[in-house]
């Protein structure tokens, strides 16, 4: 699987085209559309941890919508990425509750760390993004960082960052969603 | 100890799972619900109860479910609001996480007393491992007959499904969600008409908080008389604070609404004192749309009675002197803290969020970033905190939704009780913006 560079046509694998189809079903035939969120999660969990054109394209082919009405849903919700990004999106909580517990401080902390900066490309050695985001509804364990669905909490030690970071850095695999009997390997490891 | 209505058994092992669940009662009020009452009969209930919305807005529930327009043949939909995203507010996600059957028991018995056939929990894109456990619970309950058709042989079917967002706190507006769950961006809807008369898909839609469909199966079981009984006034039942920031205990408490701030915030039973044997400074109590008060305010009502937590008691005093209990996000700020950097870290969060469809909001809220940008790293002038108490006051009312007022009411709060913090900032720029610098006290604007 690359991800740097998406494939000109991708496709969904086997298992994530049957996920999709038991979505659609939730809504009602002619609302197909309602599955726009949930498809764009699975696109961006199967093609290396963001939405290329093609893939949103590709969306839009699943959903009998026009690529624009994904566009504009894409780049309205902050979870999508639509630029390449590294093995792990490490997504910091900078707001209030978090900021009193030390998130500025583990920013910075992360950053000098990984060599990643926020809003910046992936680490040299291509292991992490750094992304800023609000809050993640996790107050009362802040700081937080969310990687792929697993939250972090209380990294306001030196030893709660290196845990989460060396959990990420031996991770050969994601870990598997419910529909799949195994996780992808991460995308840029594999190049 | 005040009495669990909702989370007596969430540390009990496996309570996750359908079985032991059950086994502590649960799916009870579904049974009482679809074997002995009329839809209407679960309504009265909720309505006697006095169950305010636990969102944020306080909007009694039951008259919302009244509300609901039923025209002949046309399908309903109750809709699960799950897009906890308003800083300081965490209960939600501690509820679905580890009490899964217990709001989706709400869901069915509320669905039925709506007539709804469809329902739906949108839950925020960022807890997709909650939506797991969610799904994973909605299947036990599909297998052991109370979803499906013909639930537990009454006639009455249901079907529900969990919908994630993509990361918009603004879907926590109940059109923007509806919207949202559409598969559009999550642009809020001019009202009338409501989503009453008008929710998904055009049809007759009622949109609820987790907590509050949580609230419905105690309600059931024990009537809405008994479920009255606790609590002080209008502010019945029991609430989810969420309590976080400068505390020794954060966490999730389940309170029973009354019991008094300071007992809240220093009680062992509770939050256990500020941490590091501080001094409070100030406490944003019902997430961060809520005015902040300075600790002498948030202890104690301007006409010098005990604050409490309820509805009522917080906001004692209008926006003068009070505050909201909102969606129950405490937010708890010690001596240390710079108000200016706190308002501004919040301004910075309203804009990040707002959608952008109205120019009050889109052009106000990056104005009022970057003026306290501004202030915070020491280049604001006199004037900039009367432009924005200005800015503020001018977003106010101006919205469609309510985004407009939550970004609006902390800066105005903010200047109202701790404008001499902004003005030493404005005055003294090199000592306001050292790293750790704490405001002396306004003596020093002598």
């Amino acid at each position: 699987m690359e991800s740097t560079t998406a494939p000109v046509k991708p496709q969904f694998s086997e298992a994530a085209k049957a996920e999709i189809d038991r979505i659609c079903k939730q809504y009602p035939e002619e609302r197909r559309k309602s599955a726009m969120l949930p498809v764009l999660h699975i696109a961006q969990a199967e093609f290396g941890g963001w939405v290329a054109p093609e893939v949103q394209d590709l969306v839009a082919e699943v959903l009998g919508v026009k690529p624009i009405e994904v566009y504009e849903v894409s780049t309205f919700y902050t979870m999508f990425n639509l630029k390449p990004v590294g093995k792990h999106v490490l997504e910091i909580c900078r707001t209030g509750p978090c900021q009193l517990r030390g998130s500025d401080e583990l920013t910075l902390e992360l950053e000098r760390i990984t060599g990643a900066k926020v809003g910046g490309g992936p680490s040299a050695d291509g292991l992490f993004t750094l992304k800023e985001v609000e809050c993640l509804a996790a107050c009362g364990f802040a700081p937080v960082v969310q990687v792929r669905e697993k939250y972090y909490e209380q990294l306001d030690t030196e030893a709660s960052v290196n845990a989460m970071l060396s959990e990420l850095r031996t991770m050969v695999h994601r870990p598997a969603l419910p529909w799949e009997e195994k996780g992808l390997p991460n995308a840029i490891a594999n190049n | 100890m005040g009495r669990k209505l909702l989370t007596e058994h969430i540390n009990v092992e496996g309570i996750d799972t359908f079985e032991v669940y059950r086994k502590h009662g649960g799916y009870r009020s579904v049974e009482k619900a679809v074997k002995t009452m009329t839809p209407d009969e679960v309504v009265e209930e909720v309505k006697k109860s006095g169950l305010r919305g636990r969102g944020g807005a306080g909007f009694p529930t039951g008259l919302k479910w009244s509300f609901l327009a039923k025209p002949e043949g046309v399908p309903r939909y109750l809709v699960c609001n799950a897009d906890e995203s308003e800083p300081g507010t965490f209960k939600d996600r501690q509820l679905m996480s580890k009490l899964p059957h217990l709001l989706i028991e709400g869901m069915i018995t509320s669905s039925y007393a709506l007539g709804a056939n469809t329902s739906y929990i949108y839950i925020r894109g960022e807890l997709l491992y909650v939506l797991r456990i969610l799904e994973k619970a909605i299947a036990e309950a599909y297998a052991a007959g109370f979803l499906g058709k013909n639930i537990l042989g009454s006639g009455y079917d249901l079907d529900l499904y969990v919908h994630p967002g993509g990361g918009a706190y603004i879907c926590g507006e109940e059109t923007a969600l509806l919207e949202s769950l559409e598969g559009k961006r999550g642009n809020p809807r001019n009202k009338p008409p409501f989503p009453a008369v008008q929710g998904l898909y055009a049809r007759p839609t009622v949109v609820n908080n987790v907590e509050s469909i949580a609230a419905v199966p105690v309600i059931v079981n024990d009537g809405g008389d008994e479920y009255a009984k606790i609590g002080v006034g209008k502010s019945t039942g029991t609430k989810l604070i969420s309590a976080c920031g400068h505390l020794n205990k954060p966490g999730i408490y389940e309170i029973e609404l009354g019991v008094p701030v300071e007992e809240f915030i220093y009680s062992d039973e509770y939050c256990g004192g500020i941490w590091k044997g501080r001094d409070l400074k100030a406490v944003v109590a019902g997430g961060s749309s809520v005015p902040i008060l300075p600790k002498e305010l948030i202890l104690k009502t301007a006409a010098g009675e005990n604050r409490l937590m309820t509805y009522e008691s917080l906001s004692d005093g209008g926006f003068v002197t009070g505050t909201m209990l909102g969606s129950g996000g405490f937010i708890a700020m010690d001596e240390t803290t710079c108000i200016v950097r706190n308002t501004w870290n919040f301004s910075r969060f309203y804009h990040h969020e707002s959608c952008g469809q109205c120019s009050p909001c889109r052009e106000g809220t990056g104005w009022l970033e970057k003026i306290l940008h501004r202030l915070e790293h020491g280049h604001g002038n006199e004037r900039d905190i009367d432009v924005l108490a200005s800015v503020a006051k001018q977003i106010e009312g101006n919205t469609i939704c309510p985004l407009g007022e939550a970004a609006a009411w902390p800066v105005s709060a903010a200047i109202r009780h701790f404008r001499d913090e902004f003005e030493w900032h404005v005055r003294y720029p090199q000592e306001a913006t050292r790293p750790g610098a704490v405001f002396p006290g306004k003596a020093v604007l002598a």
